[in-house]
């Protein structure tokens, strides 16, 4: 109801900007409405769980995703599909095809980018590359160096989707290799501290290249109760200005509604994760004027 | 006059116009369930992937008269026991038709037992589901000192890590090693032991620093699913129980 109400209101102010001069248009005409949607560790989950599951009974499944995307682009064709990794290992559909399904469907649905998880590396790096082919849509990583394996020049640190005519950057951070993934897998992908790199990428993307939203798409985890200090969304949020959201994976969190952090200028900044396997989908919308800051203290925050 | 309503139709839309709407974020969460149609082209696309795994995957191939959780054993664990026992039974025979000799035991990590074994019928499913990862079967030469730092590991971890029957470790209350006997003799320092991994641990997974260095490594080329398939196979129904490898005293 309220999301109606505001569309009059928008059309009748530029309505009447269209009667008047000219020179209002940039007071009235920027309203922007862009929607994010995203999944994280879905782990091959294309089926649903079956009605006799003890977790999770007759949940998930991709083609039901599929429905759901597309009645929200319908509604807003200004819309992200984003994935932040562990795409696969789970069930037999990656130890039969080698994620080659995963790749596909993820391609069938649109998804505009996803980023690298542990798992990702699950057939090793070269299994990872020989799927390359079947996505359409590309990765973001900014703190794994591929330079010297077979996925250089295949992953870029951000990309920058252009929606609306608003600049959306968005950045990859990976989790860190050692201890996680066998050396044999990962072979000579160099890991960064994704907290320092994701300082410079946010100062990137704002600053040089003017984007109007940023967002972290991050496998690090959300945060870790027995390691608190250990790189995590959390910690990630507090150390870092600039970003709006961040879209996590790798612990599995099944936050029922995203956390609103506060970022190292004690600004907001949204920090979200869908759990896992694909059970839910989860949906951020930013109405917003272009060209001035999103969170501001006049700034509506509905979660 | 027109003049005058010119304006003010042009102040009120100044007024107006930039009259600020404050920002809006809203986040939520959207389940995905059963009161979702499918997408009928995906659905159309995934079915022959669906249907040829299908086919694969669920032949009865043993029988649950129980169902086995990792939860269930606080030192070991009747689902470990299985696995590692399995590895060994499995493995052994490979090893020594390769090299003549035997292994002494197998440590795998309880962690990497990713599910349960439900009660009743047995399939090439359960394998996956239990041992989704490609990880592979390696035998590790390694001296009697690191056998005992092996033990030390499984003492200060406090976790039904699965070894095979082979080993009896005993941990007095305080959780320090009480017993700690091989193929029912105790460890000796300088003689080597051919101990049954998997490569993820092998290259330190789970913090198992004690592989390295090595006098020498096997690899079998035989992942523990497949080693789980064959161990099925070869049971009409599986028996695996908790028993005395790796216990630990209780307070008096």
């Amino acid at each position: 109801m309220k999301r109606r109400h505001f569309i009059q209101q928008t059309t009748a102010a530029t309505a009447l900007a269209g009667l008047g001069a000219l020179n209002l248009q940039s007071c009235v005409s920027n309203r922007k409405h862009i929607t994010i949607l995203h999944t994280n560790d879905v782990h091959s989950h294309i089926d649903p769980f079956g009605p006799n599951d003890k977790r999770n009974p007759n949940k998930g499944g991709v083609a039901r995703r599929a429905s759901l995307v597309e009645n929200i682009r319908k509604e807003n064709p200004n819309t992200l599909l984003l994935d932040a990794g562990d795409i696969f290992q789970g069930t037999p559909y990656f130890n039969y095809y080698g994620g080659e399904l995963e790749f596909k469907l993820m391609s069938m649905l649109n998804y505009d980018l996803a980023t690298i998880g542990n798992h990702d590396f699950d057939n090793g790096i070269d299994g990872l590359y020989a799927q390359l082919p079947h996505a359409k849509f590309e990765f973001v990583s900014a703190n794994y160096d591929f330079s010297n394996t077979v996925m250089d020049t295949h992953v870029k640190p951000y990309k920058i989707l252009v929606k609306d005519g608003v600049k959306i950057g968005v950045f990859g951070l990976g989790i860190q290799l050692d201890g996680l993934v066998d050396k044999q897998m990962y072979k000579e992908t160099v890991y960064h501290n994704p907290i320092e790199v994701a300082q410079d990428m946010s100062r990137i993307l704002k600053e040089e290249e003017s984007c109007d939203l940023v967002i972290c798409l991050s496998h690090i985890g959300y945060h870790y109760k027995n390691s608190p200090d250990r790189a995590s969304d959390l910690n990630l949020a507090k150390a870092t200005k600039n970003i709006d959201l961040i879209i996590g994976g790798h612990t599995h969190t099944f936050l029922p509604k995203p956390t609103v952090a506060q970022n190292s200028e004690g600004k907001n900044v949204l920090v979200n994760q869908v759990g896992a396997y694909g059970l839910y989908l989860g949906r951020i919308d930013f109405y917003f004027e272009k060209g001035k800051p999103l969170y501001s203290d006049s700034t509506t925050i509905i979660v | 006059m027109i003049k005058n309503s010119l304006l003010l139709v042009l102040f009120l839309s100044i007024a107006y116009s930039c009259k600020e709407i404050p920002n809006r974020v809203e986040g939520s969460r959207l389940e995905i369930n059963d009161s979702i149609t499918l997408d009928k082209e995906i659905e159309n696309f995934i079915s022959p992937y669906r249907d040829n795994v299908n086919k694969n995957l669920d032949s009865v191939i043993s029988y649950a008269p129980e169902t086995y959780s990792k939860s269930n054993g606080e030192f070991n664990t009747a689902i470990g026991n299985l696995m590692a026992d399995a590895v060994y039974n499995e493995s052994n025979p490979v090893f020594n038709k390769r090299t003549g000799k035997n292994i002494d035991f197998v440590i795998l990590n309880h962690g990497g037992i990713r599910a349960i074994i439900s009660q009743g019928n047995i399939t090439s499913r359960t394998a996956y589901e239990v041992m989704p990862f490609e990880n592979s079967v390696v035998v590790v030469a390694l001296k009697g000192k690191q056998i005992n730092e092996l033990f030390d590991y499984l003492s200060k971890a406090k976790r039904a890590h699965p070894v095979s029957k082979q080993v009896e470790l005993l941990l007095d209350k305080d959780y320090n090693i009480k017993k700690a006997l091989v193929n029912s003799k105790p460890v000796s320092e300088d003689e080597t032991y051919y101990i049954a991994t998997n490569d993820y641990l092998y290259n330190g997974g789970d913090r198992m620093t004690f592989f390295h260095p090595n006098d020498s490594l096997y690899t079998l080329d035989y992942k523990i699913r497949n080693v789980l398939i064959d161990y099925f196979k070869r049971k009409d129904t599986i028996r695996p129980k908790i028993d005395n490898r790796f216990t630990k005293l209780t307070a008096e």
